[in-house]
């Protein structure tokens, strides 16, 4: 039985202090209606849960976690996954602002478009291998700085039918991890020091892996993705401000 | 054709050797970690190539018979008072390598210093001077946020406070130690430290490398950092100390990010900061989910809802132009404290235009974030930490009757342990074993020894600052925060006083 709870009158700290308290009595399901740009939503839990949120969370859903499973019927607004260790986090819907901020482990996968500085900083560790999956289109500098880790963009429902899959200065200061793209990727959207190549045995079936448990979630169909074209971003170097200094 | 090096030319150091002392032992070979001496096998003597000494002083000091002087080099260019020999050098190192300059510590530049400018009152006939030997002398502070006025209710046992008072953190003496990287500088420094903290009741801080598992026991006494890059930071980091400070910026080099660089990265620093072994661990310059104030509230409400309000969130910023509205802004969004780092404050490493140039004097920044405070009617609200070039136990009083509550230090306590202000801490070779994590190197320096040297300084001081307040007539550290009537400027001009709201000596 899942702890049903409507939140529209709360403060985010009510609801926290009450989320904690009904986890630490052994709850492991949770819903919450009526969700409101609450923010700080399952900041810092480390049990492994599960809950629906049904609304629009507000900022770093999920901040500091270390193991929930977040369902979101709604848009997440941004920061959410920020410094994440473990877990799940699956909007349908979209999401704001570097969404996964120095995420070190875990999933994220935002079913639309998301903003700006996505997966910035991300890195993976030992076992951990953080991975956000977004089925829409990204806004500039997506995996800034990233050390670790994958991002998939399938650009498959956008609300701008428009714009390229990207944005700009995609992977800037980007020294470990893989994002692939779907299809084809201008480099004039790459920032410098990466390289474009075609995807290898080893990349598809990884990809085959992670779209299934993609698509399960949203409902969309594997074979219809998996049979295009990726374009795989890496960092030509691990140290790309390794000749910045004079000795 | 052969590449020229002009840097190479003119080294900085002369490494003379007195033969008639010189019993070639070769120690001298062991200790320096730049290579400077040699052993020629074929002459039997030992040789020293100039060019590459830092001086660190290491081979002297160890040298067992006194035959070693490092001096700086006697070679000099023709006078140019605009073209000093520091700026030729450093344009040779530029044409020669092409990158950006590198240093570490603090700005060495010749600017002026205002706590050499500003005496201490005492008491003279009209009022007693208090002994601190012999009368009680109260220095403990408290860091946090402090109401703005206490409601008492009766309960059938006594009193009771009506609210609860928000997380505050008892300092038996008004000094930290400043955030300072397990990888900027050796795991015996930090451990150490964390001793020593433990044992004056006062703090360290983990810098932004993450907790060392070793450390975890000192959960009292650390404070733990948030920086850009998050190295090491989960729910469990953020628990393990007392308070959490976010790193905005460092008054060694604001408005820029750092960089350990992967060779520095072995598998004890890859563990304490959750990053693979070898990789670049990166620092961006700004925190990327802070744009403004409002987002600055964003992450100390983040880090307060994780950690269900029980640790004071600190904002560390570097001394800058608006230092006073930034620090308004910082209070306004919720920090219990904020960390002032002024343009003397040190580094592992820095751009050195940044070190030298970029930030302004904590005296000024301080003084100004007080004063600001204090009209905004929020100075309660918050605890003012200053850094950045104290030096010894009367700037930390000149400090805090500036209006600061408590002062972090960080180079006085490296130099308690050795550092000789070779500023090549960036090299990771400190042949005195302090800025490295080479294993060899670091055994040169125990943790039992740091402890036992950093505890003499802070005791010393400690009791300096009772001589001090004792004198003037003052029996808690509390009294002489933000008493600007305890200092008098010396050769300040009148803005100057404004600023730093002291009158002039004889006034």
């Amino acid at each position: 039985m899942s702890v049903i709870l409507n939140v529209e009158n709360w403060s985010y700290t009510k609801v926290n202090q009450y989320l904690r308290e009904k986890i630490l009595e052994g709850e492991t399901e949770f819903e919450l209606h009526g969700v409101n740009g609450h923010r700080y939503l399952f900041a810092g839990i480390k049990q492994k849960i599960k809950a629906k949120i049904l609304g629009v969370p507000g900022l770093d859903l999920g901040c500091f976690m270390s193991g929930p499973e977040i369902y979101v019927y709604g848009n997440v607004q941004d920061a959410c996954g920020n410094t994440m260790e473990e877990g799940k986090i699956v909007v349908y819907g979209m999401a704001g602002d570097v969404i996964g901020y120095s995420m070190r482990g875990g999933k994220i996968f935002i079913k639309g478009d998301v903003g700006y500085r996505v997966g910035i900083h991300m890195k993976a560790y030992q076992d951990k291998h953080p991975v956000i999956i977004i089925g829409g289109k990204t806004g500039d500098f997506l995996g800034e700085y990233m050390a670790g880790g994958t991002i998939i963009v399938l650009g498959l429902l956008s609300q701008h039918p428009e714009k390229p899959i990207t944005g700009k200065f995609l992977g800037t200061g980007m020294h470990g991890g893989v994002i692939y793209i779907r299809g084809e990727l201008d480099p004039f959207f790459l920032g410098k020091n990466l390289k474009i190549s075609p995807i290898n045995e080893e990349d598809l079936t990884y990809l085959k892996t992670i779209l299934t448990e993609y698509c399960a979630d949203m409902d969309e169909n594997l074979e219809s993705i998996i049979n295009d074209r990726f374009s795989k971003i890496t960092p030509v170097s691990h140290r790309p401000y390794g000749n910045l200094y004079a000795y | 054709m052969k590449p020229i090096n002009f840097s190479s030319f003119y080294p900085d150091f002369y490494v003379e050797r007195l033969e008639n002392k010189c019993i070639k032992c070769k120690i001298c070979i062991k200790e320096c970690t730049y290579e400077v001496h040699t052993w020629d096998e074929k002459k039997k003597i030992l040789k020293e190539d100039h060019s590459k000494c830092v001086g660190c002083h290491r081979c002297e000091a160890m040298c067992p018979t006194n035959a070693i002087i490092i001096k700086r080099h006697p070679s000099q260019f023709r006078e140019h008072h605009l073209w000093n020999p520091y700026f030729i050098k450093n344009i040779y190192k530029q044409a020669d390598k092409g990158g950006v300059l590198l240093s570490s510590t603090g700005c060495d530049l010749p600017l002026k210093i205002y706590f050499d400018h500003l005496v201490i009152d005492a008491c003279q006939v009209t009022n007693p001077p208090i002994d601190p030997l012999r009368e009680p002398m109260e220095l403990r502070t408290y860091i946090g946020s402090k109401p703005e006025k206490l409601e008492v209710e009766k309960t059938e046992t006594g009193y009771k406070l009506k609210k609860a008072l928000p997380p505050l953190i008892k300092l038996e003496m008004p000094i930290i130690f400043a955030g300072m990287s397990y990888g900027a500088i050796s795991l015996h420094i930090h451990q150490g430290l964390a001793r020593a903290a433990k044992e004056l009741g006062i703090l360290y801080n983990t810098g932004e490398g993450g907790l060392h598992s070793s450390l975890y026991e000192y959960k009292d006494h650390t404070i733990v950092q948030c920086a850009s890059g998050r190295f090491g930071v989960n729910v469990d980091y953020l628990n393990a100390g007392v308070a959490i400070e976010i790193k905005i910026g460092q008054g060694a080099k604001p408005g820029i990010g750092g960089h350990l660089p992967g060779e520095k990265v072995n598998e004890e620093i890859s563990k304490t900061r959750m990053i693979p072994l070898g990789t670049d661990a990166l620092s961006p310059a700004p925190h990327h989910d802070i744009y403004s104030i409002e987002d600055l509230r964003g992450l100390i409400y983040a880090l307060k809802e994780a950690t269900e309000y029980k640790k004071p969130v600190f904002v560390k910023v570097a001394a800058v132009n608006n230092i006073a509205a930034i620090a308004s802004g910082i209070v306004r969004a919720g920090a219990d404290a904020v960390v002032i780092d002024g343009i003397r404050g040190g580094t592992g490493a820095a751009p050195t235009m940044f070190r030298q140039y970029v930030g302004i004097p904590i005296e000024l920044a301080i003084s100004a974030v007080d004063k600001r405070l204090r009209e905004e009617g929020i100075r309660h609200k918050t605890t003012l930490i200053a850094s950045g070039g104290i030096r010894c136990s009367a700037d930390v009083v000149k400090a805090i009757a500036l209006g600061a509550d408590v002062v972090a230090i960080g180079t006085p306590l490296l130099i308690a342990v050795g550092c000789t202000l070779c500023q090549r801490c960036y090299t990771g070779k400190c042949p005195w074993g302090i800025a490295t994590n080479n294993p060899e190197l670091i055994k040169r320096l125990p943790p039992e020894v740091v402890y036992e040297k950093v505890y003499n300084l802070m005791n010393a001081w400690r009791s300096e600052i009772k001589e001090m307040l004792g004198a003037m007539g003052l029996n808690s550290i509390e009294s002489l925060r933000s008493n600007r009537d305890k200092l008098r400027a010396i050769g300040l001009t009148k803005e100057e006083m404004e600023i730093l709201e002291v009158k002039h000596a004889g006034e």
